[in-house]
């Protein structure tokens, strides 16, 4: 089996960007688990995370001749910190109530709604901690569920930051700026 | 200077160089049409088709190492280009496409002749723009030529709404080289990569130079050379390459790959060290990679990143500009002479050599391989050749040796028919030459001819040579070989192409005899007050030899039976 990598891509800000990056994988076949942006400490930059079945190296160099992406990580060869969160709204009743409260407890997870038969569960950790909160949970019918999908960060002083990052053009350059 | 988004188009264009752009108008467009009356320094040609536009900007790029500009309106305009677009993309050539757009207002409304351009020309983009802020128009048109130019080359698509065209703002240059924070190409290589070179080059006794497009987009030819000079070292060419190197100096042994030359693929088999200089390892040029050079390590000099292991592991990877990096290899290089390895080569040479056709008596039949032969000598390796896509590009990369750089334009990567009448019209120009010679085959100039009528309004004085053999030839050619000889769909009726030619006032001969060849060529070299046309009636059922199945084993050719052997 190979192991997957987990990639980190900062980006320019601007619509179409998460486009390119969508269409180059399907374009360039690369399987990949799951795909996650977000906001940053820079409202310029948006930041995807890239969790990988195989073939990172190959990805990460695609990813790089994309005009808008700015640099890329991959940092399961670093110490790093990886979150998913997940809400999964699970079927209740009188009897089984008190397990899903236990469940959360050790879990440390999160019961952020209830109903006569249901709750929604709120649980964040790696991806390990939530497959097996999910399969824990899965006995007593899970009726929904989402999950944000994987995001990441290396430990330490080191920064994923452009180094020679000068923006020298207008902010609003090609496009209209914010979501991508 | 206050001026309007289409002014700012012309005036972008203007500092950028362009002399000339090939385009078609429409609706969407015509605020840009209507500025260029200002601007009577850039010419603007009028092509039949959108995709004859981009072929131009392509051929004109290719010849002159500079960016090609095409330009087309919304919708049908802008899909018309796509063609053109993705054979640009495949084979690293630099042009930018200017489209008109809707205005705004109207986008995402499925306004007349709205297309989502940027989505359509995502993947075959090296990058793409839509502008909504005329504001933006300056500094976006200033990077996209940076982008294609720079780099691994590539064509650039900008979509500019009508109401950008028409709204007016203050006019800024930006002077400055564009900076962008995701876009450093890179340059040079490490010390340990060349120290990590050197020692498989020292070690090497049977070393083969594999000289791709690179070499020819990094202005690479001298320190090649003299790489292989110094280490006497064969240099093998991809389709691409043909011209990066002198095909007639000693050290060459010709095109490599599923139609090379049979010494070619055979030394790339034996070799123990390949040395790969800015191509890509592409199916046409590897045949099965499970059996490709098995004996060989690799060194890969590339500028893009993302062509090191995409289909051949490499030893010593190096990603930077070509040239740069063989300026730092090559002072560290010492003299070798591998003798034996060319007493090896030698022999495949002459086995070659026996069963080429060019040295048969064709008695009274035209071979293809002939005409391109002799059209060498008649211009005496000069010209410069724009191929379009089947056998007679094979023939013409086989018996036409490229002496200089950008001698020949051919579409490798897409095998796009119809790109050799414009893009020999782009060449032409970009060249300003009456040495521009397209060879086309009946059925590939079909698909374009309607730029006959752009070649004769602009009097572009571009020789048009027809290898006609009534067949889709290289589609016949698979038949014959894998599919029992059922000419299914290949078989042409073709008009009378002399006549053709007539309706547009363009003068043409047809050539159906060896000793007519020589004499056509000279008659044609001499018309240089616009185009002429040639129709060589070739033989119907010729074959391209050597050739490697596709997917065979490189070294497994199907080379041509010795007649009467
Ligand atoms: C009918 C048909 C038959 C064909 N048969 C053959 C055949 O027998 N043999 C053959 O060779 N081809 C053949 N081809 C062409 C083939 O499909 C490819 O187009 C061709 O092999 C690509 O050559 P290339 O890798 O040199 O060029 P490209 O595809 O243009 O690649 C150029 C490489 O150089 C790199 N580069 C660019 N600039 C620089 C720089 N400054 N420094 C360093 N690197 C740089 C690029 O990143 C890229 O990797 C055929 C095509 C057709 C249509
Ligand atoms: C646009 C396009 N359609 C189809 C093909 C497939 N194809 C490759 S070569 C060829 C035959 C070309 O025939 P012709 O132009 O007469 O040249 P010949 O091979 O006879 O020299 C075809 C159909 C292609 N390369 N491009
Ligand atoms: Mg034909």
């Amino acid at each position: 089996m190979q192991t997957k990598q987990t990639l980190v891509a900062l980006v320019e800000n601007k619509p179409g960007v998460l486009n390119r990056v969508a269409s180059l994988f399907r374009r360039r076949n690369f399987n990949i688990d799951s795909l996650t942006v977000g906001r940053t400490e820079s409202p310029e930059r948006s930041r995807m995370t890239i969790v990988v079945d195989a073939g990172a190296d190959q990805v990460a160099k695609h990813l790089y001749k994309l005009v808008n992406v700015i640099q890329v990580e991959n940092v399961s060869t670093v110490p790093n910190v990886s979150r998913d969160l997940a809400l999964i709204k699970v079927h209740v009743d009188a009897d089984t109530r008190g397990q899903v409260i236990q469940l959360c407890d050790i879990f440390r997870a999160h019961i952020v709604d209830t109903s006569s038969r249901a709750m929604i569960v709120e649980v964040t950790g790696d991806e390990e901690k939530i497959n097996s909160m999910v399969e824990m949970l899965r006995p007593l019918g899970i009726l929904e569920m989402v999950r944000t999908g994987v995001v990441a960060m290396a430990r330490g002083d080191d920064v994923l930051a452009p180094s020679d990052y000068e923006a020298r053009r207008p902010a609003s350059n090609g496009h209209r700026a914010s979501v991508l | 200077m206050k001026l309007t988004g289409a002014e700012i188009i012309l005036e972008c264009l203007l500092r950028e160089g362009v002399e000339v752009m090939y385009g078609y108008p429409g609706g969407a467009i015509l605020p840009t049409y209507d500025a260029m009356t200002k601007y009577p320094q850039i010419r603007h040609v009028l092509v039949r088709h959108e995709q004859g536009a981009a072929h131009m900007a392509d051929g004109y790029a290719r010849a002159t190492g500079k960016v090609g500009v095409a330009i087309a309106t919304s919708g049908p305009g802008a899909t018309n280009l796509v063609t053109g677009i993705a054979t640009a993309m495949m084979d690293s050539s630099p042009i930018v496409c200017i489209t008109g757009q809707v205005p705004t207002a109207a986008i995402g409304t499925d306004a007349f002749q709205e297309t989502d351009v940027t989505g359509v020309t995502l993947p075959v983009t090296k990058h793409n723009y839509l502008v909504y802020d005329v504001e933006d128009l300056a500094y976006t048109i200033r990077e996209a030529f940076h982008i294609a130019r720079t780099g691994r080359p590539g064509p650039v698509l900008i979509d500019i709404p009508k109401d950008v065209q028409n709204a007016v703002t203050e006019f800024v240059y930006p002077e400055e080289e564009p900076v962008l924070p995701g876009y450093r190409p890179p340059q040079e290589a490490t010390e340990e990569q060349v120290r990590a070179a050197l020692e498989l080059i020292e070690r090497a006794e049977r070393p083969v130079i594999l000289a791709g497009h690179g070499v020819i987009m990094s202005g690479a030819s001298r320190e090649v050379l003299e790489y292989a000079e110094k280490t006497q070292t064969p240099i093998a060419l991809t389709l691409l390459g043909k011209g990066g190197v002198p095909e007639t100096h000693p050290l060459s042994l010709g095109m490599m790959g599923m139609h090379g030359t049979g010494h070619a693929n055979l030394a790339i088999q034996h070799a123990d060290l390949l040395l790969a200089f800015g191509m890509r390892f592409d199916d046409r040029v590897t045949g099965n990679l499970k059996t490709y050079a098995p004996h060989a390590k690799k060194i890969h000099i590339d500028i893009d990143p993302s062509e090191i292991h995409k289909n051949v592991r490499a030893d010593v990877p190096i990603v930077g500009d070509l040239r740069a990096v063989l300026r730092q290899l090559n002072p560290h290089v010492k003299p070798q002479e591998h003798r034996e390895w060319w007493a090896q080569i030698r022999d495949w040479m002459e086995d070659a050599d026996e069963r080429d056709i060019v040295h048969w008596d064709a008695g009274e039949r035209l071979f293809a391989a002939h005409v391109i032969r002799d059209m060498w000598q008649a211009t005496g390796g000069n010209a410069v050749i724009v191929t379009d896509v089947g056998q007679h590009q094979m023939w013409e990369a086989q018996y036409y040796p490229h002496e200089r750089p950008h001698t020949l334009i051919t579409s490798g990567g897409l095998g796009t028919m119809g790109f050799g009448l414009p893009a020999a019209i782009g060449a032409s120009m970009g060249l300003k030459s009456s040495n521009v010679w397209a060879i086309v085959g009946d059925g590939g100039f079909q698909m374009t001819m309607t730029e006959l009528g752009t070649a004769a309004q602009e009097r572009v004085p571009v020789k048009i040579c027809i290898i006609n053999n009534g067949y889709l030839g290289m589609v016949r050619q698979w038949q014959e070989f894998f599919y029992e000889e059922r000419y299914n769909a290949t078989p042409m009726h073709n008009p009378d192409f002399v006549k053709l030619a007539d309706a547009y006032g363009i003068p043409a001969r047809r050539v159906t005899r060896r000793q007519d060849v020589i004499p056509t060529i000279e008659w044609a070299a001499g018309i240089d007050d616009g185009p002429v046309l040639i129709d060589f009636v070739v033989e119907k059922h010729d074959i391209v030899y050597p050739m490697v199945p596709a997917g065979a084993d490189l070294h497994n050719m199907i080379r041509r039976p010795i007649e009467g052997k």
